[in-house]
């Protein structure tokens, strides 16, 4: 099946004439309606929109236009990046019927490559959740196992992936909302360095850790698709003004031979499932066959990035949040006062854990208060900086499991906010370091078959030593395995 | 018995502090690229960014902060090398993101001082009034009540919103509290406005002006007992649209806080609006519970961090202060203080020293700029700067009567046509036919026919009786129909009488 293929394998078609763009569009357009029903990945599918543009990339080619490796190729889109006229939730009632009037730079950016998107997926509402529960429409499921879920907050991006509905897919990264769903999903997501990828367009959870990254089933496939979004824009005062690092070259080159690839001792044992840490083992001794060095590093501050993420993710985001009052767009319920119809349609508009962290954001922001919560949390983060950057004196690259478990039971921590905030605890040092971070398939847990997640992640504008390691970790792996990991998961079916 | 300003200075001392907000004349608004030209459509100069839509992003105008650095620098404040900007967290709806981007504890120019002169009975007072801090923020948007109470949003059937203003640049200059001026707080707080508005055009940063908002200032005052070191309760009053406003309204507040302390009632806390027609002011919202804007560190903006080399540049390109000049100005053309100030007060200077400037006698410009000039602006309600004529003309004006092709009451024409629009001087002196009769021979033949006609009044005045040459004088002007120089007629008119 075409659709099982990598957004590489896909684009050689393409360029050979092997295949049209509208023809491949199409083939994801059909497994979209065959599967997602179950999976439910998408909150909106861009049927006319996606095979129009199909068909404007298949006449560049036949002009014989010079086009972008990744030209003609689907993807889905985060439902939390603007794209013009196109509906933009966030996984919110909030934005119910809300059309951007403007494209986010990752969007514009994946028109100049003559990417194809496919639609908006699914995620936890404002991308606060580690599960896409939060959604205000509906939990997406896991493909490997549909009473599971996704991961989140990026889960419809991630089963999208996973149940071969898109080659590729943006997700963002506050906390781990990239990397989680990929580990246990079986696919790859990096969150670039903090300002390595624009977030105009991004509709903001928490300003400075908000990260958009690329997903996709293999780690060449994410790199081109890195490369693609990458670099310097005016639009965004904290983007990165560098050049972006070889990150496609990083991912060909795949070699490890005398790299120091430090593991980060805070990250294991307690909390960790024994399955998932026996796989990370595994990888570790498979990184040292192919000649790296592996070294054991404390980050003694790491324990606290829990604590501070859970302080400065929720003030950001009560203020970041404040906009959404009835007054211009999205949500109005009720009548009366300008004050009576943002107070009852913030109520009716904004679910559960949105408002739990709303409140808690105001609250550690008011006066009295602010030294105590935010201030403290701002010095954790300084910390928890130079913990990285003391590490990466030391070694190339920090690697831990990406998410403590394996994908749990939809529902089965929906009432407990700390077990849940507890699956980004390897992840969350790296946003608030603005340092970068990949995750890749390190196999199935022996407990119960499901896929976990090997994260590595590298200092600031250091994002191709993610997909050096990345890739030699891969092709190790995928030859032990015979082939991709999802080449194991359950068959979908329609029903 | 109302309390009179002078009774309540014997038991209070008054305490005044100044917040002025500048909308900076930059073309582009603070964090986007749109427009900021005043008086458009509503909601046609508004985007992504200004509009707060989900995911935009604010992007720093340079030249605001430069413009900001400048004012800071002319008010003699340091500069900050790391300064942030911070959110300020509320709800209204002409927000479009529900939070100001501003700066909070850390502006970016701090500690300064204004020095202006207030007129007295004894002449000019000097007074140094120090500056707090000068930082940056967005403006809002503007909210029009419709229906109802007019104007109020109390009652009001419904409210249209206009996001043409939300985030002009505007910058927040903010006074420490100014003690010891005693009864001359009025007067001290309008001389700070003013000064502050001088520099600010000077500077060219803004047009400032006070009728469109592009210079806002809240007064606070409040009143201690004398020989008490802690402050009073103060008042905040807003809705202050000119200078004679702002003098009348902390004149205002002050005797309203008076009858109050006197009556052994308390201030409350609070904003005040006040009100042109009555000259007084009315409660607003009541800040007894302060605020908590829940301010912190603005995330999607990089700290401003000027270098030492941009910073002198911007001082090495500082125009003279006011102040200085104003003292130099009054050197070079020997004007009485009393003059001065009339200057000041009625907002010409500026426009005397550019016809100085051209050429023309300073006293002759003064004096057209403050006697017709000013007499027809106040009839007309407007300032003399707001006038089509400008200091070319009155260039030409006092050259044309320098060179006697001109008498004063004709120039008075002149002026009055210039003001009208009828055109340039030159225009109105061919068009209305002005011309100054100095031909001799003429005046001659006009000054025998009067005598003639008056040989009476002619003998008086063939007798020693002087004064009573007026009445021939005045029938030679309306002979000439007043294009005759009077004082050349004058001395014809005693030649031809043997008194000359």
């Amino acid at each position: 099946m075409i659709v099982n293929k990598s957004a590489m394998e896909m684009s050689q078609l393409l360029n050979n004439g092997e295949i049209s763009s509208v023809d491949l569009t199409r083939a994801h357009l059909d497994r979209i309606s065959e599967v997602d029903g179950q999976v439910k990945a998408f909150l909106f599918v861009d049927h006319d929109g996606a095979l129009a543009q199909a068909e404007l990339v298949d006449a560049k080619r036949r002009s014989g236009e010079n086009l972008s490796p990744l030209a003609g190729v689907p993807l889905a889109l985060k439902d939390v990046m603007t794209q013009r006229g196109i509906p933009t939730t966030c996984g919110s009632k909030m934005l119910e019927g809300w059309r951007p009037p403007y494209d986010s730079t990752v969007v514009t950016k994946l028109r100049s490559a003559d990417v194809v998107i496919l639609g908006k997926t699914n995620c936890d509402e404002f991308a606060m959740g580690s599960s896409t529960e939060n959604s205000a429409y509906f939990p997406t499921r896991n493909p490997w196992d549909l009473t599971r879920i996704p991961g989140g907050s990026g889960g419809g991006s991630s089963a999208s992936l996973a149940s071969y509905e898109a080659p590729l897919a943006i997700g963002t990264d506050t906390g781990g909302s990239i990397r989680q769903p990929a580990a246990v999903t079986g696919t790859v997501g990096v969150k670039p360095t903090y300002g390595g990828v624009s977030r105009y367009g991004l509709v903001a959870f928490s300003s400075s850790l908000d990260q958009a990254g690329p997903c996709a089933r293999t780690v060449l496939d994410v790199a081109y698709l890195h490369e693609a979004i990458a670099g310097h824009d005016p639009l965004d005062s904290t983007s990165i003004n560098a050049p972006v690092p070889p990150i496609v070259a990083a991912a060909k080159d795949g070699n490890v031979k005398g790299m120091k690839i430090g593991v980060i001792k805070e990250l294991q044992g307690d909390g960790y499932q024994p399955g998932v840490l026996k796989l990370f083992n595994q990888s570790l001794e498979e990184l040292a066959k192919l000649g790296a060095e592996i070294v054991e590093v404390s980050c003694k501050y790491f324990d606290y990035a829990l604590a501070a993420y859970y302080l400065i993710a929720p003030s950001e985001c009560s203020s970041n949040l404040a906009r959404f009052d009835a007054m211009r767009y999205g949500l109005r319920i009720g009548e009366g006062s300008a004050e009576e119809v943002m107070n009852s349609t913030r109520s009716a508009g904004f679910g559960k854990e949105v408002k739990r962290r709303i409140i808690l954001g105001t609250y550690a922001l008011s006066s009295g208060y602010y030294d105590a919560y935010y201030g403290s949390a701002q010095k954790v983060r300084t910390l928890i900086s130079q913990d990285f950057k003391d590490a990466f004196e030391k070694v190339d690259v920090l690697v831990s499991p990406t998410a403590p478990t394996t994908a749990f039971k939809i529902g089965e921590k929906s009432n407990d906010p700390i077990a849940m905030y507890l699956n980004d605890i390897a992840t969350i040092p790296t946003n608030l370091a603005g340092v970068c971070g990949m995750s890749l398939p390190s196999g199935l847990a022996e407990e119960d078959g499901l896929p976990a997640g090997f994260q590595i992640m590298a200092g600031a504008m250091k994002d191709d030593r993610l997909y050096k390691v990345g890739a030699a970790l891969e092709s190790a792996l995928t030859k032990k395995w015979g082939g991709g990991i999802l080449g194991k998961a359950p068959k979908l079916v329609a029903k | 018995m109302a309390l009179t300003y002078e009774d309540l200075l014997t038991k209070y001392e008054p305490v005044l502090g100044l917040e002025v907000h500048v909308e900076l004349g930059t073309k582009s608004k603070m964090f986007c690229g749109c427009s900021t030209n005043f008086g458009a459509e509503p909601n046609t100069q508004t985007c992504p960014v200004c509009l707060g839509l989900p995911g935009s992003l604010p992007v720093v105008n340079e030249k605001a902060i430069e413009y900001t650095i400048a004012i800071g620098l002319a008010l003699n404040c340091s500069i900050a090398p790391y300064s942030r900007f911070a959110r300020k967290n509320y709800f209204y709806p002409d927000m479009p993101k529900n939070f100001q981007t501003s700066q909070y504890d850390e502006p970016i120019c701090s500690n300064g001082f204004l020095d202006i002169s207030v007129e007295t009975e004894d002449g000019m007072q000097d007074f140094r009034i120090e500056i707090e801090r000068v930082h940056m923020e967005e403006d809002t948007g503007k909210s029009l009540h419709m229906g109802g109470a007019k104007g109020r949003i109390h009652g009001a059937d419904y409210s249209l919103l206009d996001y043409n203003r939300a985030g002009i640049p505007l910058v927040e200059i903010v006074t420490k509290p100014v003690e010891g001026t005693g009864k001359l707080v009025p007067e001290v707080a309008r001389a700070c406005v003013a000064e502050l508005r001088d520099i600010l055009r000077a500077l060219g940063v803004s047009d400032v002006k006070m009728e469109q908002g592009s210079l806002r200032c809240d007064a606070n005052v409040s009143l201690r007992p004398i020989g008490e070191s802690k402050f009073g309760t103060r008042s905040e009053t807003k809705n202050v649209n000119s200078l004679r406003s702002v003098e009348r309204a902390v004149r205002s507040e002050l005797l309203r806080h008076g009858s109050l302390l006197i009556d052994g009632k308390r201030v409350i806390q609070e904003t005040r609006h006040f009100h042109e027609n009555t000259g007084e002011t009315t409660s607003g919202r009541s800040k007894e519970q302060a605020e908590d804007y829940r301010y912190f560190p603005e995330p999607d903006l990089a700290p401003i961090t000027p270098s030492k080399e941009f910073i002198e540049k911007i001082r090495s390109s500082l125009p003279e202060k006011p102040s200085i000049r104003r003292k130099r100005l009054q050197e070079n053309w020997r004007v009485p203080d009393k003059e001065m100030a009339a200057m000041i007060n009625a907002d010409v200077l500026d426009l005397v020293a550019a016809t100085v400037e051209l050429g023309a006698d300073p006293t002759r410009s003064r004096g057209w700029w403050l006697g017709e000039i000013a007499r027809l602006a106040n009839e007309r309600e407007v300032s003399a700067g707001e006038l089509p004529i400008t200091p070319r003309d009155v260039f030409e004006i006092v050259s044309l009567i320098e060179a006697g092709e001109l008498t004063d009451k004709l120039a008075r024409q002149v002026v009055e046509g210039v003001i009208n629009g009828e055109g340039r001087p030159k225009d109105i002196i061919e068009s209305r036919g002005i011309k100054v009769v100095s031909d001799d021979s003429a005046l001659s033949a006009a000054i025998e026919k009067a005598i003639a006609a008056q040989p009476e009044v002619a003998e008086k005045v063939r007798g020693g009786h002087i004064p009573a040459a007026g009445a021939l004088i005045g029938t030679v002007m309306k002979e000439t129909r007043g294009q005759a120089d009077a004082a050349k007629v004058r001395e014809l008119l005693l030649r031809h009488l043997g008194q000359g």
